[in-house]
């Protein structure tokens, strides 16, 4: 199966290791992922713009790009699955919106037909392949590792999509077939403050306060992601969340793709473990060994 | 129904205010729906954030309805709002709580209403800069005008640890990445910006009816 890949700007830099992951495990499963050939960040804009046809117009370049291509889209940011589905919905429903944006990607030539299917790493990987196939190459069990799935708010919302809106189970049906122990973790869903953490640092902070704070509670070795911005969040204010907090707020936070990848049978340098903010226990290195 | 049909007359600066917010309205589906609010208060008690807010989501909709736009746009709600969703799927008759909110965010963005102490609109802005000149998101470039723009530079320091460890990891780039077709994606920019233009002014259509008030007229 081949997929067309939109990394997004976060996977370009700030979250490297979630793209070296989502790469090698699409490649140690078989499955093609090419990387859609100079396309622009999805317009994240779109909602934070006043002027809102720029922001669907940036967005459906991507997608007008990709149309050519005729295979589904991969977008392993919740934000950039959030915005590229968005615009998808939007142009359908809205015909005249549809029309200004096809008006603008004109003045380079594009044209958006509306077909592609934008889809998230973790759905394909689920449904197109399957858990019992990809439990089948597993090379190391996750056996004894406790883990957290947090899925955090924007690939299950706000669209009814691939899991249920409130007690998403992809991640954890994945992990359990692959042998780690899944904590009760209620806050699956629960958001991280995503932008706020700039933009109202101290209501961002208690919310990833709480998100930590309940995975130890319930006793989980690791926090796992499926969103760059999440896993940065959980993962670089560490230090300012224990002070802050008076709390021990330490917690690897991985990228699903990473952990799955270590199942696979990659290495930690593969899957990008070895450039993490947070300290990554032996616990979970040991199982690259 | 009669309460339905008309409050009264809103002061100019309200109708205005209205008429500003419908046109927004106008590209969120289903904006509409806003009359069937039943103020049941389950966006608020589904709100991660509410606690931080001046206007709970339930009271922004009375507000709106009551024809308050003015105080909505002032409040702490509509910059606190972290975008989840979680609202607008558990809400019964189905409001769109979350593209409401970004809706008025954009009209006290285009109203020049910026409190200075949640400076989205800076962030918002230097992200749009950062599209138009890279094509790409380029953080470094974005963060450090965020910060600088917000006037919070103590923040930009408070940063700097952080800053060395992804630069360390390799996971900060020192310099934008830009596109190939960045020429076009200008074109693109500059056609649709051409077009957004005829907005203003807004008509008044249907959808004010719908909302609930006869009493904004032209
Ligand atoms: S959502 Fe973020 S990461 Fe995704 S393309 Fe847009 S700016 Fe880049
Ligand atoms: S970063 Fe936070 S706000 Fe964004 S999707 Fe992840 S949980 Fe939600
Ligand atoms: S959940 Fe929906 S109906 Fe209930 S108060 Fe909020 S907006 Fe109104
Ligand atoms: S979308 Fe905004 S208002 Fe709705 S629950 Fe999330 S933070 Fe609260």
């Amino acid at each position: 199966m081949e997929y067309t890949y939109y990394p997004g700007c976060s996977l370009t830099k700030t979250s490297k290791p979630y793209d070296l992951s989502t790469r090698a495990v699409f490649k140690a499963l078989g499955l093609g992922l090419h990387e859609l050939e100079d396309w622009n960040c999805c317009g994240a804009t779109v909602y934070m713009s006043v002027k809102e046809t720029v922001s669907f117009s940036i967005s459906a370049r991507n997608l007008a790009l990709a149309e050519k291509l005729k295979r589904d889209v991969v977008a392993p940011c919740s934000a950039c699955y959030l915005v590229l589905n968005k615009t998808n919905r939007f142009l359908r429903e809205l015909p005249e919106l549809n029309a200004k944006v096809n008006d603008a990607l004109s003045a380079a030539g594009l044209y958006y037909g509306g077909t592609v299917r934008v889809r998230h790493p973790l759905e394909v990987l689920v449904n197109d392949l399957g858990i019992d196939a990809i439990a089948k190459k597993a090379r190391r069990s996750l056996e004894g590792l406790k883990i957290a799935e947090y899925y955090g708010c924007q690939i299950v919302r706000p669209q009814r999509g691939f899991d249920d809106m409130e007690f998403p189970q992809t991640m954890d049906q994945l992990f359990e077939a692959l042998g780690a122990e899944n904590v009760y973790y209620p806050l699956k869903v629960r958001c991280c403050g995503g932008m706020l953490m700039t933009t109202a640092n101290d209501v961002a902070m208690k919310l990833c306060h709480d998100l930590i704070a309940c995975a130890q509670g319930n006793g989980a070795d690791c926090i796992v992601t499926t969103c760059p911005l999440c896993q940065m969040n959980l993962a670089a204010y560490q230090d300012q969340l224990s002070a802050k907090f008076g709390e021990d707020m330490h917690m690897p936070i991985l990228w699903f793709t990473e952990l799955l990848g270590l199942a696979l049978g990659l290495d930690a340098k593969t899957v990008g473990l070895n450039a993490h903010l947070e300290q990554i226990p032996e616990k979970i290195l040991s199982l690259a060994a | 129904m009669a309460h339905l049909e008309t409050p009264g007359t809103l002061p100019a600066r309200e109708s205005e205010l209205r008429r500003a917010f419908l046109s927004q309205v106008d590209i969120v589906p289903g904006g509409e729906r806003l009359r069937k609010c039943i103020q049941c208060g389950t966006c608020t008690g589904s709100c991660p954030v509410s606690y931080a807010m001046d206007l709970s989501p339930r009271e922004v909709i009375a507000r709106f309805r009551a024809g308050d736009i003015e105080t909505i746009l002032r409040s702490r709600t509509i910059w606190i709002c972290a975008s989840c969703y979680a609202c607008t799927v558990r809400c019964p008759v189905e409001i769109r709580i979350t593209d409401l909110l970004y809706a008025l965010k954009r009209v006290a963005m285009g109203k020049n209403i910026r409190p200075r102490q949640f400076p989205v609109y800076a962030l918002s802005e230097a992200f749009v800069r950062s599209v138009k000149w890279f094509g790409r998101n380029y953080e470094m470039g974005l963060l450090a005008e965020f910060f600088l723009r917000s006037f919070k530079w103590i923040n930009l320091l408070k940063m700097a640890p952080l800053g060395l460890k992804m630069l360390k990891t390799g996971r900060l780039g020192l310099f934008p990445d830009r596109i190939a077709g960045h020429a076009d994606l200008k074109k693109i920019i500059a056609r649709a910006e051409e077009i957004e233009q005829p907005r203003e002014p807004v008509p008044v259509r249907t959808v004010t009816d719908e909302v609930g008030y006869k009493a904004i007229q032209s």
